[in-house]
């Protein structure tokens, strides 16, 4: 009896799961199905018109997205690499050395963490002008290079590692940086990954700071192409041709989602977590 | 020994001039575009051609959104110190760009070129009197436009209206949008989003107003939302909404409202002649353009963009950016631009070409915006415009979201217009 | 002895603040100077076109705080901040309880309550623009389709800030949800078996186990959900520039438009400021739940 009922609410709260779930993918199973048919001038959940990849060539061809995707590219990839460096050197520093003022260096940390970059883009726009690097790759990524939540995420597993490890690099001969390369680094591999997945998202996903700073096509990132082609809406039955945008911008990071969507998650928690 | 260095620095001297006639002077251009087509793909040919007559020069053009966005874009590239050295903005910016030094009179350029003055006289008066500032030129018309309508004939054939005589007043437009409208099909389609009521309403307005002044006054310093005509005006927009209920409640949008035109959905609408090329290739129906219908008169607003040229760039770059601009304003190219785009072609001497007769005969449809010109006047216009654009469209959509009366809105309009122009008394 | 301590010590600081240097410099001029800076503007008049700002004193918040726009954009936020926040914390929560246990499916599952905090903003605006089209979108398609009135969501004053909830939530639930399951699972497994083998039921051990266990997990989810939603303003870009007459616009959206579209930074320094202090008052509970995070993570 009791066995029964326990079957039944289990097959209940995954059936509710499921109805849920799909209800949560209706905007994506909308937009991939409107983006691959041909237009109409009625919207339809369920496509109606015959499969095409038209709107996909037409926006691309309309929109240099190849630019757009090789600039986001290259502000992901760099903004990741510096912030790796610097990161780790400061993780490392605040994880093992003890010395005046690092009291302070938590309030920074601490004021980043609750100050989101977007909210700074008035003072930050006039700091990057006066620095001349309004409609730069560098000015797009200079804010974010300094990040507390991966000093925070690193420290955090670098504490973990056991002293004894460090002082015998040490010991053989390493420097600081030899030492730091190969033994903290690879025990805190998790903790880069998240921070890796957390980085390429948000710069692949940010819009405000680079539609306000930059301009011409060539540093304009995805985000920005999309947002211009979405509100100008050059063509006609717009939906069609705006959902082939957005899936072309979105498609990368969420294929990788489906692939890695445990790392992903766990991602999101830890930086969330240990912010 | 002496000779080896006086040939080196003869050789150094040819190099760097070599250098300096291949290397063209670059020019970046910002660029809007509020219609539907392929306007940005225009404007890239149009720049092409121009780099290719003029090998040292090199313009850049950087499609920057729409008209709102451009502004931000201008605004922000100035104050970032990565100003483009032209761009094309909305005339109505004229007041702003001159007040902020953004963009530079150009007098003395059109005075230093001997063509200059016949240049500037060929513009269409309606049109250029859109590009003073306290009697300095600081712009010139470019992707001009005004609004049209645009009726569904098929629709009207279908009610029992006679296709060829679209609405001439308020009173016929209430009239046959009461016919056209059904189940499936407003009568009366109108954008009254922000950056769009203003234009629309600038065009009631000028046709409800009793002393031949609308919204503003010439110099851009004072308003006149809230006179009586301009209350009467509102109200006729909510009485379509509300009380004939033949357009959509609510407010629809500038890019939507072709869209649902062309889908049948809405059969008389008002918008630019900038979608007239839009409309025409992708209409599946029997389609006419004709004046906007009357209030106590004839009225349209104009609008669209002008070139400006970025204040403080080197006399060099000024005079490439300004032969660029002829370029693209020259006779025979602003007649195939009105006729790609549906814009209004800008200058008197288009008229007489081949190009643009030959097409008016195959397609009359485009005469209308010419013809109406003669009523027509410069939208909102005034210093902080963007802002005061604001102000209209917000306190329009209290309006029409039922916030506020018509009467209450256009107060509450003026109220804070005054406190934004108050600077500038 | 003491002379070599002072020496090393000496080494470890400057080693330490050498490493510490790169980020620390970028942290400084890009989050610490640009705060002080906001303060110092928001007591100017600086506009566009002005040489030099002019220190005014309080006067930029005097006028905003008597303009009915200030206070209307206000409203929102904080609406719009209620109308998410208790919501998706509620949703998620749900959703985490629903993909608490081991399977086949709950991995895809997972998945698809999650996936929408892989997508921009501006993306899912974008999409959910057209959901809520007048007429022709989705939403009042299915309306008419059911015989009713369509709403035209965005365009009504009463329903624009709702519908850009809905959506929020829609995306937000599932980014909460993977902080709860991380709060579920770290829950000692003998606890509630201990609390079935006493008889307690479903609901008992939720409401009495389940939820105290979790409590400093919500108070800390709910510093993470607020910081988010103020920061929000893409999607108000793209769906309604803040149409019908400010019924949306949002405080960031507000910050945007006064600082870039009518070039007054006196003005939208002085937003700034204010956002700040909301910001630093969500983030209370952080303070407090310092040392407790470290369980969890």
């Amino acid at each position: 009896m009791k066995m029964n009922r326990k079957k039944a609410v289990g097959v209940l709260i995954t059936l509710l799961s499921i109805v849920l779930g799909v209800v949560w993918l209706t905007p994506l199973i909308w937009l991939v199905g409107t983006a691959l048919t041909e237009t109409s001038f009625h919207m339809t959940f369920l496509p109606t018109t015959p499969f095409t990849l038209d709107n996909i060539k037409y926006v691309w061809n309309a929109v240099p997205f190849g630019q757009y995707y090789l600039n986001t590219i290259i502000l992901v990839v760099g903004t990741f690499c510096i912030q790796f460096v610097t990161s780790t050197l400061a993780a490392y520093s605040l994880a093992f050395y003890k010395f005046k003022g690092q009291a302070l260096v938590f309030i920074v940390i601490f004021m980043q963490i609750i100050i989101p970059n977007d909210v700074l883009i008035i003072p930050n726009f006039m700091t990057l002008s006066e620095l001349g690097l309004y409609d730069t790759k560098l000015g797009v990524m200079l804010p974010f290079l300094g990040s507390a939540m991966a000093i925070f995420l690193l420290r955090q597993h670098f504490k973990t590692v056991p002293k004894a490890l460090g002082e015998a690099a040490m010991i053989d001969g390493a420097n600081l940086w030899q030492t730091i390369w190969r033994v903290y680094m690879p025990c805190a591999k998790p903790a880069y990954m998240s921070f890796a997945v957390i980085s390429v998202s948000y710069h692949w996903n940010n819009y405000l700071w680079p539609l306000i700073v930059t301009k011409s096509p060539t540093n304009r990132t995805l985000t920005v192409g999309l947002a211009i082609f979405a509100k100008s809406k050059e063509a006609n039955m717009q939906w069609s041709n705006v959902c082939a945008a957005t899936l072309i911008i979105i498609a990368p990071l969420l294929l990788a989602f489906f692939i890695l969507q445990r790392q992903f998650m766990d991602s999101f928690v830890s930086a969330g977590v240990k912010e | 020994m002496k000779k080896l260095v006086g040939t080196l620095l003869a050789l150094v001297m040819v190099l760097s001039l070599m250098t300096a006639v291949a290397e063209p002077l670059q020019l970046t251009m910002y660029f809007p575009v509020n219609v539907g087509g392929s306007a940005a793909a225009l404007i890239d040919a149009m720049t092409q051609d121009f780099n290719a007559e003029n090998p040292d020069i090199h313009v850049d053009a950087v499609y920057t959104g729409n008209y709102d966005d451009t502004v931000t874009a201008i605004q922000s590239a100035i104050q970032g110190g990565n100003a483009p050295d032209l761009f094309v903005s909305l005339a109505t910016q004229r007041f702003t760009m001159a007040d902020t030094k953004m963009a530079m009179p150009l007098d003395d350029l059109i005075a230093a070129d001997p063509e200059g003055q016949t240049f500037i006289d060929d513009f269409i008066d309606g049109f250029m009197l859109d590009s003073y500032v306290d009697g300095s030129i600081y712009s010139i018309p470019f992707q001009r436009s005004t609004m049209v309508m645009y009726y569904n004939k098929d629709a009207f054939r279908e009610v029992g209206l006679d296709p060829d005589a679209p609405p001439t007043t308020w009173d016929e437009l209430v009239e046959y949008g009461l016919k056209l409208t059904n189940e499936n099909r407003k009568g009366v389609g109108l954008a009254l989003n922000s950056g769009s009521a203003q234009w629309a309403f600038t065009g009631f307005s000028l046709q409800n107003c009793t002393n031949g002044v609308g919204l503003m006054s010439a110099d851009g310093k004072q308003i006149y939302f809230n006179t009586p005509e301009n209350v009467e005006a509102l109200q006729f927009w909510l009485d379509l909404q509300n009380k004939y209920e033949i357009m959509n409640k609510g407010i629809v949008q500038w890019t939507d409202l072709p869209t649902q035109f062309l889908a049948g959905e809405v059969a008389m609408i008002y918008h630019t002649t900038g979608n007239l090329t839009n409309i025409k290739n992708n209409a599946t129906f029997d389609f006419g353009v004709c004046f906007l219908p009357a209030g106590r008169q004839w009225g349209a607003p104009t609008g669209g963009g002008n070139f400006y040229i970025t204040n403080g760039i080197s006399e060099e770059r000024q005079q490439a950016a300004w032969k660029f601009i002829k370029f693209c304003c020259s006779t025979e190219r602003a007649a195939q631009w009105s006729i790609d785009t549906g814009y209004v072609a800008t200058r008197e001497s288009c008229y007489e070409t081949e190009l643009l007769k030959n097409y008016y005969a195959s397609f009359p449809q485009a005469l209308v915006a010419y013809e109406q010109l003669q009523y027509a006047q410069p939208e909102l216009t005034t210093y902080s415009a963007a802002e005061m654009w604001r102000i209209l469209n917000d306190n329009i959509q209290a309006a029409v979201t039922g916030e506020m009366t018509a009467e209450e809105a256009l107060e509450a309009a003026q109220e804070q217009g005054e406190e934004l122009l108050a600077d500038y008394q | 002895m003491k002379q070599k301590m002072t020496k090393r010590a000496r080494r470890e600081t400057a080693i330490g603040w050498a490493l510490l240097l790169p980020a620390l410099l970028f942290m400084c001029v890009f989050t610490v100077y640009p705060v002080v800076r906001s303060i110092v503007l928001s007591l100017m008049k600086y506009k566009m076109g002005m040489d030099a700002p002019e220190f005014i004193g309080f006067a930029n918040f005097t006028r905003l705080f008597g303009s009915s726009t200030f206070w209307k954009v206000m409203r929102n936020t904080v609406s719009f901040a209620l109308m998410t926040v208790i919501p998706s914390m509620v949703i998620g929560l749900v959703l985490a309880m629903l993909v608490n246990r081991k399977g086949r499916h709950i991995g895809f599952i997972r998945t698809a309550y999650f996936y929408p905090s892989v997508m921009p903003m501006i993306a899912i605006a974008s999409v959910w623009m057209f959901i809520y089209m007048a007429k022709n979108g989705l939403l009042d398609q299915m309306l008419m389709s059911l015989g009713l009135a369509p709403m035209d969501v965005l365009s009504n004053k009463a329903t624009v800030l709702p519908a850009m909830a809905v959506m929020y939530v829609w995306r937000e639930s599932g980014y909460l949800m993977v902080f709860f399951l991380s709060g579920l699972q770290s829950i000692n497994s003998d606890v509630l078996e201990a609390a079935a083998i006493d008889g307690a039921t479903g609901w008992k051990t939720f409401r009495h186990i389940t939820l105290p266990l979790l409590a400093p997990t919500t108070l800390f989810i709910s510093t993470i959900a607020f910081t988010n939603c103020f920061k929000l303003a893409d999607h108000v870009i793209i769906m309604t520039e803040g149409a019908p007459n400010n019924a949306s616009t949002l405080l960031l959206y507000y910050i945007y438009q006064q600082g870039f579209t009518n070039m007054n930074y006196g003005v939208s320094s002085a937003l700034t400021v204010i956002m700040l202090v909301i910001l630093l008052i969500v983030s209370v509970p952080r303070f407090f739940s310092q040392d407790r995070k470290i369980h969890y993570a």
